[in-house]
């Protein structure tokens, strides 16, 4: 029998969490993710998840811990949202450049200041550069499953694992969500094998200075400096969405569900107008480009799975190719230029012969929140605006006073 | 073949050695006078304040005193802390080899 719940984005993470057998588990509470904090310390307690779980003081000291229980071979998980995100910032670099495959929850949430409490994605676009690949949800389901696809892959590539969702949209909202039995999700899922590990029996030092040359060491080894060493890095990234695809397949396969490896479509087969986004606001611009269909206007989705590392040129550009117009909504931006995402999208066109119009919408900060006849209005005037002639498109601020 | 390092993080073995023959790094040298170093005058183990300060563990507390110049960076902490003013720091370029 299937085994399906109504449950919050952050119940499902929790349960995805308990199904991959994680072993440590730090985490600092934080709205919107703190639900999902306190499941599994409710787990870990009543013995549901043979695991530690270690209290912190804050988000450094919890990426802290899992960088150093992920180093002696243990599985890890933590989350976090918005500021305790940022505060993390500094530890997502070092986990990264020690090659962990840490998975992390962030429950998308704006940053101070002003302070916020509710929805955007600033968070965890701010940290594209730390070496961690990121992974967008559109909903409850695709939490759980792309949580336990996160641990195939960050444990294939040695990678960190940032699994993203929206908070209060996904995170406190609930959806029926199949979970997988144990067992499947064990035979999907192997048992975690470091790569290098700490071993009293057998002492190493663990990131010592690199000097800016290589160095032979006292063996005669010539060992990497920093730059080769930070070029492995990129090089794992940089090759994992042949990981990833085949990870989604492989789950696929297994558990009947297919969420896309780095990007998902909607109708874009015949599509003149591409609507673009990650996360649950992509989710709901394939409400708009069915709306907008209903009324001869043929539109199609192109949903971003996978941020980091960026879909290949030649992915995107299958996607897109017959594309008149792009809009593309995006719930951060990068200040003082535009959104990150228009930007990437429009450095993989380059060359490639797409020269259709690319109109950038900044939309949904601090929770402001996005229907999806509001997206096809803003389809709409975007194409009356290109159909005038206006390619080159300033960003607009969607459902902002800006007068 | 030469070996290749095989790490995808950066590891190593505390181990003398290990980060190279860091002694070339050095400008100035310790240069230790005998006929002021305790141990040497008194024939005896004693002070190895040098020994006990050096941060890269390359002096070696005997009957004299020696310090290994391979790995040496020559920060002068032994010279800034011998009670005796036995170890003087002298110029590479100054000394005679």
């Amino acid at each position: 029998m299937t085994d399906a719940r109504i449950i919050t984005g952050n119940q499902a993470a929790a349960l995805a969490a308990r199904l991959c057998d994680v072993q440590v588990i730090a985490a600092y509470p934080i709205t919107p993710q703190s639900q999902l904090a306190e499941m599994l310390s409710l787990y870990v307690e009543s013995g549901q998840l043979r695991a530690e779980y270690v209290r912190v003081e804050g988000e450094h000291s919890a990426m802290t811990v899992c960088i150093g229980a992920s180093t002696v071979g243990a599985r890890v998980f933590t989350a976090t949202s918005s500021n305790g995100l940022l505060y993390m910032h500094e530890q997502l670099h070092w986990a990264a450049g020690s090659r962990l495959p840490i998975v992390m929850c962030c429950v998308n949430r704006g940053v101070g200041a002003p302070w916020s409490i509710f929805n955007d994605q600033q968070d965890s676009l701010a940290q594209r550069d730390t070496g961690w690949i990121q992974m967008y949800c559109r909903d409850n389901q695709e939490i759980l499953d792309t949580i336990i696809q996160a641990y195939r892959i960050a444990e294939t590539v040695y990678a960190p694992v940032m699994v993203c969702y929206d908070g209060f949209v996904l995170s406190h909202t609930m959806m029926p969500v199949v979970s997988p039995t144990p067992a499947a999700v064990r035979k999907f899922l192997p048992p975690y094998k470091p790569h290098t590990i700490l071993d009293s029996n057998n002492p190493m030092t663990i990131n010592s200075v690199l000097l800016p040359n290589r160095r032979p060491d006292a063996e005669g080894v010539l060992c990497d400096g920093y730059m080769e060493m930070r070029y492995k890095l990129q090089n794992a990234l940089n090759r994992s969405p042949e990981t990833i695809r085949e990870v989604n397949r492989q789950y696929a396969e297994a558990f009947g569900r297919d969420h896309g490896g780095m990007l998902w479509t909607h109708r874009t087969e015949d599509a003149e107008v591409i609507l673009t986004s990650m996360g649950s606001l992509a989710a709901e611009a394939t409400v708009a480009a069915d709306a907008l269909r209903e009324e001869g206007i043929k539109a199609g989705v192109v949903g971003i799975r996978v941020f980091r590392p960026f879909p290949e040129k030649k992915e995107v550009v299958a996607a897109y190719r017959n594309a008149k117009a792009i809009i593309l909504f995006e719930k951060s931006v990068s200040y003082g230029y535009e959104g990150g995402l228009c930007s990437d999208l429009k450095a993989a066109f380059y060359g490639s012969g797409i020269n259709a119009a690319i109109h950038d919408h900044v939309a949904g900060l601090g929770g402001r929140d996005v229907k999806a006849r509001e997206l096809v209005e803003a389809v709409k005037s975007s194409l009356a605006r290109i159909a005038e002639g206006e390619r080159e498109l300033n960003t607009t601020w969607l459902n902002c006073h800006t007068e | 073949m030469k070996k290749k390092d095989e790490n995808i993080s950066a590891m190593c073995k505390p181990t003398v050695g290990e980060a190279g023959r860091t002694g070339d790094w050095r400008d100035l040298r310790p240069v230790i006078d005998h006929s002021k170093c305790t141990p040497f005058v008194k024939k005896k183990a004693a002070c190895y304040l040098c020994w006990l300060y050096c941060p890269e563990a390359v002096v070696k507390a005997g009957i004299p005193v020696e310090i290994d110049l391979e790995y040496c960076k020559g920060c002068g902490i032994c010279a800034e802390e011998c009670p005796s003013r036995a170890i003087s720091m002298v110029r590479e370029d100054k000394c005679n080899d």
